[in-house]
């Protein structure tokens, strides 16, 4: 048992950090909240490919690094800390390129891959649909093969940054004819086909990263596919164990965890500081608790997959945690704030840059997006628990 | 980073789980919960004979050469099983103070007794206020003639009854600061003054009220330095609430364990209850609390291994399993539904105890105090 990172992996902390400190000092970005999923900047996205800090994992034969997972989280935790605009490669890093590793040929690895790498193409995900949410599987968005390739019609919602991203990943039916798990394709479409386009839906916090994306007879090659033909719902399945149990989940408000905590300590309550208050004592301490048992559970998954083991219920497990812990933090930087915690960040009286009011508003999404809370704890009652199925 | 034990540890666990499975069944839990001494003198032997109680000692003490995580991997089982009697004082408590503070003449004499199963021992520190700091204590100690005379009350004492030596703190100076003057003394079974008296505890557990009244000690039984107790005393009490937090960990883990078979097995409505959702998302609540608790847990049982500052890592595993048992109970209660509640089932006995154990060496409050300490609050 070693709870450490090496002093390897501790060096390149302090290489990411100085990186992010400087970029900051340049006045390239100042730290967000969610910057993973708002921040989107192709060019820092390059910087970040240029230091070889995008598909650090991969194999070197496509332009990766080889490096461990463990590596990674040390990568992903310090942009994450520090609010760096990652959105762009977000995606590609986390979730598409392993999977085109696992399931693609060797032209899709050789074409995509380095792509991805040097921050040139950006991936965006198309799995929900209006009538398949939790119930992915009902998904009928449909691609019907002729002898050039497919046809693809019907509609994505939910899908971030379809907007400013190249590429899709999609999920997509390819035989309706069969039990619904059974006729499901993966593929990789252009956003710019002739064919597509995408509908904004402002949520709730007033901003855009979420699209419908609409597909009229869009023609795609047969190339497009990535693995195996109609077994597309076992690709996605592990693909969403990655996509479920990175540091994002419980570090994309950390600023505003580092904000609340130097805001008691500089708030004066009766003639004290804030800080030295037993009830606020008590409830920092105990994000403080929750933040660490959830990174922990975080780190947990990295290193089931650096045992090149699939973490089948950890993913699932470390989600729903970690997504509820970011809501409690949320709710208790606004209790602490008081009535100042409504105004919305162009006001000038905004406490903490209106940091808490924004995660306020978007983490109810969190406990939805990539496996609702109900479905994981089904997945971990039934894979983890052995519990049966209904 | 690896969060897997090493080989050893593995078959260590598993030879300490047959052995407990045969050994200790929820029969004699509850016997020894009703027995004037709480525990089976024959069962001790042979834990002594496994080497359990010297194995994290030195060998040239009597010792297992083994760390602090081989003990922690005995004290998860020793959890699950609802172990009756004084391996924790004796061995955590006592032995670890003995480790961390006696001479090498203290070592010596004492560590291969308790190594051999021969010596049980405990330490009193608690008093009318238990906060598990230094501003607990206000026994004195004062030298007299070459001797060291001890009067106060300590509480919440674990096996004085059957114990052949106390460890004891008590100020014999007055400080500045709380943590100033502290000193811990040997008081061995029999000697005059000390009246144990058993406290009537929800785990029926052997906890004590020991009065010192004019307890007189030579001044060979003081244990590490006169006046400066303390920094050993936080350190026991931090290996103390790292060890009770596996120990939990261990209680917890089955806990989920027999509410998860009995999901299975409880027909109701024509099918196993465990299909429903409402069932199944209070054991998956239940399971991401315990794999919080086992890294957090763990995470401070390393650490104290390492040697490093860990006031925090040991904090957070206290305040988190502290708060995380207390919720799986009430799961596991909820799904058992009134069969859990009966004396006989298995599950009081994890509830009763799971709070004694919450209350031992600080409760979450006490442990988020100090994690805001620690984050410079």
């Amino acid at each position: 048992m070693d709870f450490r990172f090496t002093p390897e992996q501790e060096s390149f902390r302090k290489e990411v950090r100085d990186f992010l400190e400087s970029e900051m000092a340049k006045g390239i970005f100042k730290p967000r909240c969610d910057a993973w999923i708002i921040g989107h900047s192709p060019e820092f996205s390059r910087k970040i490919g240029e230091k070889g800090w995008i598909g650090m994992t991969w194999p070197k034969e496509y332009g990766g690094q080889g490096r461990s997972y463990l590596d990674r989280l040390v990568l992903t935790e310090e942009l994450l800390r520090y609010g760096a605009p990652v959105a762009a490669h977000w995606f590609s890093d986390r979730q598409i390129g392993p999977s085109i590793i696992t399931y693609g040929t060797e032209e899709q690895k050789k074409e995509f891959l380095p792509k991805i790498i040097n921050g040139e193409i950006y991936f965006g995900l198309g799995m929900s649909e209006p009538e398949a949410g939790s119930d992915l599987a009902a998904l009928n968005t449909r691609a019907v093969e002729d002898e050039n390739g497919f046809v693809l019609n019907g509609q994505k919602v939910w899908t971030s940054g379809a907007h400013s991203f190249n590429y899709i990943y999609l999920v997509v039916r390819t035989d309706p004819d069969v039990p619904k798990h059974k006729g499901i394709s993966e593929m990789i479409v252009d956003l710019n086909s002739p064919g597509i386009s995408v509908n904004p839906l402002v949520d709730m916090t007033g901003g855009r990263h979420f699209n419908e994306v609409f597909f009229d007879n869009v023609r795609v090659p047969k190339t497009a596919i990535i693995g195996k033909r109609n077994e597309g719902w076992k690709q996605i399945v592990a693909q969403l164990d990655y996509e479920r149990s990175g540091m994002e989940r419980v570090m994309a408000n950390y600023p505003l965890f580092e904000a609340i905590l130097k805001y008691a300590k500089e708030t004066k309550y009766k003639g004290q500081p804030l800080s030295k208050h037993p009830l606020i004592r008590q409830r920092l301490a105990q994000l403080t608790v929750e933040f660490e048992v959830g990174r922990l559970l975080i780190y947990k998954v990295a290193w089931v997959l650096s045992q090149k083991r699939i973490p089948n219920y950890e993913a699932s497990l470390a989600k729903t945690f970690c997504t509820e812990f970011q809501q409690r933090l949320a709710r208790t930087a606004m209790e602490i704030l008081g009535p100042y915690s409504q105004l919305k960040p162009e006001s000038e009286r905004a406490a903490l840059d209106g940091m808490a009011v924004h995660s306020f508003l978007i983490t109810p999404g969190y406990t939805l997006q990539a496996g609702t809370s109900e479905v994981l704890r089904n997945i971990l009652a039934m894979r983890g628990l052995g519990l049966p199925a209904a | 980073m690896d969060f897997g034990f090493t080989e050893e540890q593995e078959m260590l666990k598993k030879m300490a789980r047959d052995f407990l499975t045969s050994r200790c069944p929820k029969k004699l839990v509850r016997e020894m919960e009703k027995d004037e001494k709480g525990y089976a003198p024959e069962i001790w032997k042979e834990m002594a004979e496994l080497g359990w109680m010297g194995l994290a000692f030195p060998e040239k003490y009597g010792g297992g050469d083994g760390t602090f995580l081989d003990l922690a991997v005995l004290l998860d089982e020793m959890g699950r099983a609802c172990l009756p009697g004084p391996f924790f004082p004796t061995v955590v408590l006592a032995g670890m103070a003995i480790l961390e503070a006696g001479s090498e003449t203290q070592k010596k004499e004492l560590l291969p007794q308790i190594a051999q199963g021969k010596l049980i021992a405990t330490l009193a520190t608690t008093e009318d206020s238990p906060l598990y700091d230094a501003s607990d204590i206000s026994t004195s100690a004062s030298e007299e003639s070459g001797n060291f005379v001890i009067n106060g009350t300590k509480l919440f004492v674990q096996d004085a009854q059957t114990a052949d030596l106390i460890i004891v703190s008590a100020r014999t100076k007055k400080g500045s600061e709380n943590k100033e003057g502290i000193s811990l003394f040997l008081v061995k079974k029999g000697t005059a003054g000390v009246t144990t008296t058993p406290l009537m505890t929800i785990a029926a557990d052997k906890q004590a009220e020991v009065v010192f009244n004019k307890v007189v000690v030579p001044k060979e039984n003081l244990l590490g330095e006169l006046h400066n107790g303390w920094p050993v005393l936080g350190k026991v009490l931090q290996y103390a609430a790292a060890a009770k937090s596996v120990e939990m960990l261990g209680g917890v883990q089955q806990v989920l364990e027999m509410t998860v078979s009995y999901a299975k097995e409880r027909v109701q409505f024509g099918k196993p209850i465990g299909t429903l959702q409402a069932i199944q998302h209070y054991c998956a609540d239940m399971a991401i609390d315990i794999d919080g608790c086992r890294l957090i847990i763990y995470q401070a049982a390393w650490a104290l291994n390492e040697n490093m500052p860990c006031a925090k890592e040991v904090a957070l595993a206290k305040a988190w399993v502290s708060d995380a048992y207390q919720r799986c109970l009430i799961s596991a209660h909820q799904i058992h539904g009134a069969i859990g509640f009966t004396e006989d089932h298995d599950l009081p006995l994890y509830y009763r105890r799971a709070k004694a154990a919450e209350l031992a060496f600080g409760d979450a409050d006490v442990h988020r105090e100090t994690v805001a300490c620690e984050i410079g609050l």
